[in-house]
């Protein structure tokens, strides 16, 4: 083992900061309404920074380069649609929530139908979207882990990262603190832009190098593929790697897998590649209004002009962020070829990680330095997103799934053991699921969770908020079927992925091998499992309109004061109002 | 419940005052948002239909990837900073237009 003491001792610094700097927030704050409190009194740069931090995942950090790089241009997608989601959720949704004064998606499924049977419905998707969110979160620990310990098998990267998360969660650490979410936004932010910038000096700028790249017919590249200039050696590109005009072009080898799988010709695979085009967008767009955690911080601002404020800092600060994840794809692939022939952990994903390290035979130990950089960056997007995810999925667990169905008269000490217990329940399951899809890319499984969130709470929110009409039967048929179905999609897809695995995987799924002749036979409905989106949204407003006009009669009584506090401005005093009629009625 | 659900019935809590309110707030929403699909529905048909203009060179990158690698940030900033200025003056002159109602009826 070759372990560069650089890249350890960066990487170690920021774990330790960050367990650090969670105990003692969690100290300072103990209850659930302290944390919410605890953001009123930051400032609106704090507050845009920790959003930020807590927004920016693995699938930010690393595999937007990776995609970028084996996939080329339809993966730029990605990075736009996370940033820009975020736009579709200011515009429609979160104006309304944050004046309602729901903090989760389940508290506002319960109030705006009053109906806590909702409230439990509503909290199985958060786990559901969640294991889905924390599988490419593992496969993030354990290729950062197997790229700073040399022939460390990726599983135990996964259990070694899950169980400290996990211990840290359950011992009281890691609330979501503001001023940790916070300082991982700017980690991050320096780890993805200072090597880029020193890299872009070595190696010539963003456009060079994407010109290396030429479609046939095109005039000679600018650069050569080489690590040393002066010698000029190229690197070739292997047999795997996508060409030149494909990995370039639009509609090139991510949208196209499945035509080409079945044989269909470029002009067959056109209008399908279009197709997942925009399946995609609509699953990312509508995905990011319906992750569960992101919508919590809207409410730990002051009032609502300082909510939109945040907003704007918000949509400055990961906009600045996307634009970088790409280069390091392009550059990857002038400059580091060889990961092409990799898969799993030691596959396009571990880029942004390894690139770095090329400049080490100019520049000696700035090389190590820079890539220590990148993988304490990559430390602060797994274990920021990982922690928030555990801390949302074991709330819901054990304060709603235990504290209310199973034991409802449990007592407080009875629910901080359950709270510990669920913590380590639910950091088992995802350290095994993560052990298992090493072979899928990371930026894949993320898209996959927010198909899940756009075909379920998207539909939920926005429907509840813009239709008086709705009512609770109608939410929870659009939301199961359309949830549920998008999830099952996913799920036959990865199944089918990983049993084409060589390694451990593919004999482990081995069984669902069969499936990928049913997708060569059909491609278009390989497009359609694979980003479900298209039809899932759809197929959810669609139910959710038709079940809510047969059951008219069940629409809240008092629908109009709940769509008043949901669009009336907060100066008007509404909610407050709302508030002390609905403890009037109860008493 | 009590025992009327709808105890008031001053302008705030009026249908009509809801129906303008929602109206109003929807109107700004969905034209940020056409501006907003209109780049997302936009690029890719613009590749399916015009690739070689896409492909055009603009200092090494392609324009689609200029587009959609760079500019496509700028462009959602100032839809965002649009609709925050926007909503806000909505806002002020939604409480504006009650507060006068009020006095209005007041007197």
């Amino acid at each position: 083992m070759n372990v560069d003491p650089w890249i350890l001792t960066l990487s170690a610094i920021t774990v330790v900061v960050t367990i650090w700097m969670g105990f003692r927030s969690a100290k300072s704050s103990k209850s659930a309404a302290d944390f919410f409190v605890a953001g009123r009194s930051v400032s609106v740069g704090w507050n845009a920074s920790a959003i930020s931090g807590e927004y920016l995942s693995a699938a930010s950090f690393m595999g937007i380069a990776g995609m970028v790089m084996s996939s080329g241009y339809d993966a730029l997608w990605y990075p736009v649609c996370y940033a820009c989601g975020y736009l579709f959720l200011l515009l429609f949704i979160a104006g309304p929530l944050r004046r309602f004064g729901a903090y989760t998606i389940p508290d506002f499924a319960e109030g705006r139908y009053d109906s806590p049977l909702f409230r439990k419905i509503a909290v199985c998707f958060v786990l559901f979207i969640g294991f889905f969110y924390t599988m490419p979160q593992m496969k993030g620990a354990g290729t950062t882990l197997a790229y700073i310990f040399p022939g460390l098998p990726y599983w135990v990267g996964v259990a070694v990262v899950g169980v400290v998360i996990t211990l840290n969660v359950a011992l009281g650490g890691m609330k979501g603190i503001t001023l940790v979410q916070a300082v991982q936004y700017w980690i991050k932010m320096f780890a993805i832009s200072v090597p880029i910038f020193v890299l872009l000096a070595v190696y010539g700028g963003y456009g060079k190098n994407l010109s290396v790249n030429q479609a046939p017919g095109e005039s000679a590249p600018a650069i050569v593929r080489t690590v040393d200039g002066d010698h000029a050696v190229p690197k070739p590109l292997p047999e795997k790697a996508p060409k030149d005009e494909a990995w370039l072009s639009p509609f090139g080898p991510l949208t196209t897998k499945a035509a080409k799988a079945s044989g269909l010709s470029p002009e067959e695979a056109r209008p399908l590649s279009l197709l997942y085009t925009f399946s995609l967008v609509a699953a990312l767009v509508c995905g990011t209004a319906g992750l569960p955690h992101i919508l919590v911080r809207f409410y730990t601002n002051p009032d609502g002009v300082a909510a939109k404020r945040t907003t704007m800092w918000v949509m400055i600060l990961i906009g600045v962020f996307y634009v970088f994840p790409p280069v390091f794809g392009v550059l990857g692939r002038n400059f580091l070829p060889e990961l092409y022939a990799g898969t799993g952990s030691k596959g396009t994903d571990k880029v942004v990680l390894e690139l770095p390290v090329l400049i080490r035979e100019k520049y000696g130990i700035l090389g190590s330095i820079l890539s220590g950089i990148t993988c304490a960056g990559a430390f602060a997007a797994f274990m920021s997103t990982f922690s928030g995810l555990l801390v949302s999925m074991t709330g819901a667990l054990a304060h709603d799934v235990y504290g209310r169905m199973i034991r409802p008269g449990a007592s407080p000490q009875d629910r901080m053991r359950m709270f510990k217990w669920c913590a380590v329940l639910v950091g088992g399951v995802s350290v095994l699921l993560g052990s298992l899809v090493e072979p899928l890319e990371i930026n894949f499984m993320v898209g996959q969770a927010f198909a899940i969130a756009a075909a379920s709470y998207f539909p939920l929110l926005f429907m509840s908020v813009w239709w008086r009409g709705m009512t609770m039967p109608g939410a929870v048929a659009g939301m199961l079927t359309g949830g549920l179905s998008a999830l099952a999609a996913a799920t036959v897809v990865n199944m089918s992925t990983l049993a084409l695995d060589k390694g451990p995987m593919g004999k482990l799924f081995s069984g669902f091998a069969g499936i990928n002749d049913f997708w060569i036979a059909h491609p278009l409905l390989r497009i359609l499992s694979e980003q479900p989106a298209i039809w899932a949204v759809p197929l959810s407003i669609g139910l959710m309109v038709i079940v809510s006009k047969a059951t008219r009669a069940k629409v809240p009584a008092d629908a109009r004061m709940k769509m008043l506090v949901l669009h009336a401005p907060e100066a008007l005093g509404l909610k407050q109002e709302y508030i002390e009629e609905h403890q009037g009625a109860a008493h | 419940m009590p025992d009327d659900p709808n105890p008031h019935d001053d302008f705030i809590h009026s249908d009509e005052f809801l129906h303008s309110l929602m109206k109003r707030q929807l109107r700004l929403s969905i034209a940020c948002a056409v501006a907003f699909l209109l780049l997302l529905l936009g690029l890719p048909l613009l590749n399916y239909f015009q690739p070689e203009l896409m492909a055009t060179r603009v200092g090494g990158f392609t324009l689609s990837w200029l587009l959609l690698g760079v500019l496509v940030f700028p462009y959602v900033w100032v839809i965002a900073g649009t609709f925050i200025r926007k909503s806000i003056a909505l806002e002020t002159s939604e409480v504006r237009e009650v507060r006068e109602t009020q006095r209005g009826s007041a007197r």
